[in-house]
């Protein structure tokens, strides 16, 4: 991706995008970022493996809850009777499972990522630009949090009010904000006394109009870096739950539950742990190297 | 540095105090109580029943009673233990915990410095990145796939070989017992180390004081222990902070996978069985435990770096 060419169809869409002519930062950080190999592959690997998990549930023979019956003990991989990756304890499909639990982990990094991003950002930025005795109180409670061990209570209030879907994310995303919030704290405060600030406080922007308009935009990309970074730990922290029994429930299924079947099916089955743990595995690794990736990218040392 | 001290110890209790406000009122205010079991229990009974765990008294009532009854390290009766009350599992579990986690921190510190310092010295070779490598294996593998891992070869596969270890439970700590617990344990610290000490000690060896002392002459194993060491160990402190709350939800983990009875398998088996009174003591114990661990690394940090001095908090 060089220069735009603003005659082109592409150009025209970015300048109607409201896109700048030349090249952008954000351009820039993306051939950075496609010119890092471990990041590059890991994107694709990502995006292969979002798609696979949507599409696949509906593509297969077999779903994540049929039960087949014909081989209700855990198979090898058969192809023609399309277990291609063999069955569970109970003879269900093993891939279906697999694709299925991995939209379920997916979902709930992204979604619970989703929450923590938009209280972290809302209480990092009003925190940073307003300053004074909202800050304090706003990251002394930040300072509080910290202290708290956070993993117990998603526990205590999966227990509370039941196992649900919705709560899961709601209540992970509600403890993993607490970074987020700092680092934008951080880069509004330096963000705070730039000229296009005055500017546009001259010319009468709001106080929420300049956090939205000018604050937010400007903060985004540390923010991505940090939420490349924040999916997988979600992600981990979802199949952590759901291996102590304490996450999604049956019939439903995520990755962490697969490696808890599997767990049990270890001497005889290790394919059941197997397959599930290598597909997270490989998830958490391309995440991790994406955000590495990212940050290189948008570092403006390295220019 | 004592009226620094004096401060956060102050700052701690409160929070403390917050963490276990916030627990009670939780806990007793969600619809559902211990006793609604799969079967029901009859009105009368229940009625004793609820009288005997004071559930019958107002709820600012149970709230003092409890608060009191923490001054005196009573952290109440289990619901679920019937004879037992959540102090005496407490004790029961925690020097187990204890234990491991701290034979995993030093096993840990023990691996993880070394190599971070040998990939540092070697930046941008091959030796740097075989380990840089596995340090990222480390932390992206969870330690519950680990564990399993671990049974699977040592457990299973190992089985009639010299190298056999015990998949599982805890017979008083014997020795084989805890080899994979704590290794287990260990690894994602060690990874973790390993990033931490090679970051931190190739931007020592980048400061000035650190060309200079080359530059004197000085040999460079002096260089790297006397003096770059000790400004790359700063982060390797802070890291013990939060590595207390790492230990502690590591040990909900590792105790399950191999049954040890710590305080991490309690509270699991306490979420699990609704078991109120216990989850709580737990969790107010691990705060307790965290706050402790980052007042004793503030305090530490000063000792290793003299430009940190502490005349007002930091922010």
């Amino acid at each position: 991706m060089t220069g735009v060419n603003l005659s082109s169809p592409h150009g025209e869409a970015l300048k109607a995008a409201g896109e700048v002519d030349g090249r952008s930062l954000w351009q820039d950080a993306w051939r950075r970022l496609l010119a890092n190999r471990a990041a590059f592959i890991s994107l694709i690997v990502l995006v292969t493996l979002g798609v696979v998990s949507v599409v696949g549930p509906y593509v297969l023979p077999w779903t994540y809850d049929q039960i087949d019956w014909d081989h209700v003990e855990a198979m090898p991989p058969n192809f023609a009777m399309g277990h291609y990756f063999g069955t569970d304890s109970v003879g269900r499909d093993l891939l279906a499972r697999t694709l299925f639990g991995g939209r379920i982990s997916l979902m709930v990094g992204i979604l619970a990522t989703t929450v923590a991003l938009t209280i972290g950002v809302t209480v990092g930025a009003v925190a940073g630009f307003v300053g004074g005795k909202v800050d304090q109180l706003l990251m002394r409670f930040v300072d509080l949090m910290y202290a708290v061990p956070l993993t117990f209570f998603v526990i205590i209030l999966m227990v509370l009010f039941g196992r649900n879907f919705i709560l899961m994310f709601l209540a992970i995303g509600a403890v993993e904000w607490l970074t987020m919030a700092r680092i934008v704290r951080g880069q509004t405060l330096t963000l705070r006394n730039k000229e296009f600030i005055d500017a546009a406080r001259a010319s009468g922007g709001s106080t929420t109009a300049i956090i939205i308009r000018h604050i937010v935009p400007n903060v985004l990309g540390v923010v991505m870096v940090y939420v490349t970074l924040t999916i997988p730990q979600v992600i981990l922290l979802e199949s952590f739950l759901s291996f102590l029994g304490l996450g999604i429930q049956e019939p439903m299924t995520s990755w962490g539950m697969l490696i808890n079947d599997g767990a049990a099916e270890l001497e005889i089955n290790p394919r059941t742990l197997i397959i599930p743990a290598a597909f997270m595995t490989v998830t958490l690794f391309c995440f991790n190297f994406l955000g590495d990736g990212l940050r290189d990218a948008l570092d403006p040392k390295d220019r | 540095m004592w009226s620094y001290f004096a401060k956060r110890v102050a700052i701690g209790v409160p929070t403390l105090w917050a963490i276990i406000t916030v627990c009670f009122f939780l806990m007793r205010l969600t619809p559902g109580g211990p006793f609604d079991a799969e079967a029901p229990v009859p009105a009368d009974i229940l009625v004793n029943l609820r009288a005997r765990y004071h559930l019958d008294d107002p709820l600012w009532r149970q709230y003092l009673d409890y608060l009191v009854g923490l001054l005196h390290g009573d952290f109440g009766p289990s619901f679920k233990y019937r004879d037992f009350n959540v102090t005496g599992l407490i004790a029961q579990g925690l020097p187990v915990s204890l234990q491991n986690g701290f034979s995993a921190l030093l096993l840990a510190i023990v691996i993880g410095v070394p190599l971070g310092i040998f990939a540092a010295l070697a930046q941008n070779t091959r030796r740097d990145y075989i380990v840089s490598a596995a340090a990222m294996t480390g932390i992206v593998i969870p330690n519950f796939v680990m564990g399993q891992v671990l049974i699977l070869v040592f457990g299973v596969w190992l089985k009639d070989s010299v190298f056999h270890l015990p998949a599982g439970g805890w017979d008083d700590g014997a020795f084989p017992n805890r080899i994979l617990p704590v290794f287990c344990l260990a690894l994602p610290y060690i990874a973790y180390l390993v990033r931490i000490t090679r970051g931190s000690m190739i931007e020592a060896m980048r400061a000035n004081y650190v060309r200079t002392a080359r530059a004197k002459g000085l040999p460079f194993r002096l260089v790297v222990m006397r003096h770059a060491l000790n400004s790359a160990l700063i982060p390797v402190v802070t890291f013990l902070g939060p590595a207390t709350a790492f230990l502690l939800t590591g040990s909900m983990v590792v105790e399950t996978i191999f049954q040890i009875p710590g305080i991490g398998r309690y509270f699991v088996q306490g979420a699990l069985n609704r078991d109120y009174t216990l989850v709580m003591g737990v969790t107010i114990l691990s705060a307790a435990l965290i706050i402790a661990m980052n007042l004793l690394v503030d305090i530490i940090y000063s000792l290793l770096d003299p430009r940190v001095r502490y005349n007002e908090a930091r922010s």
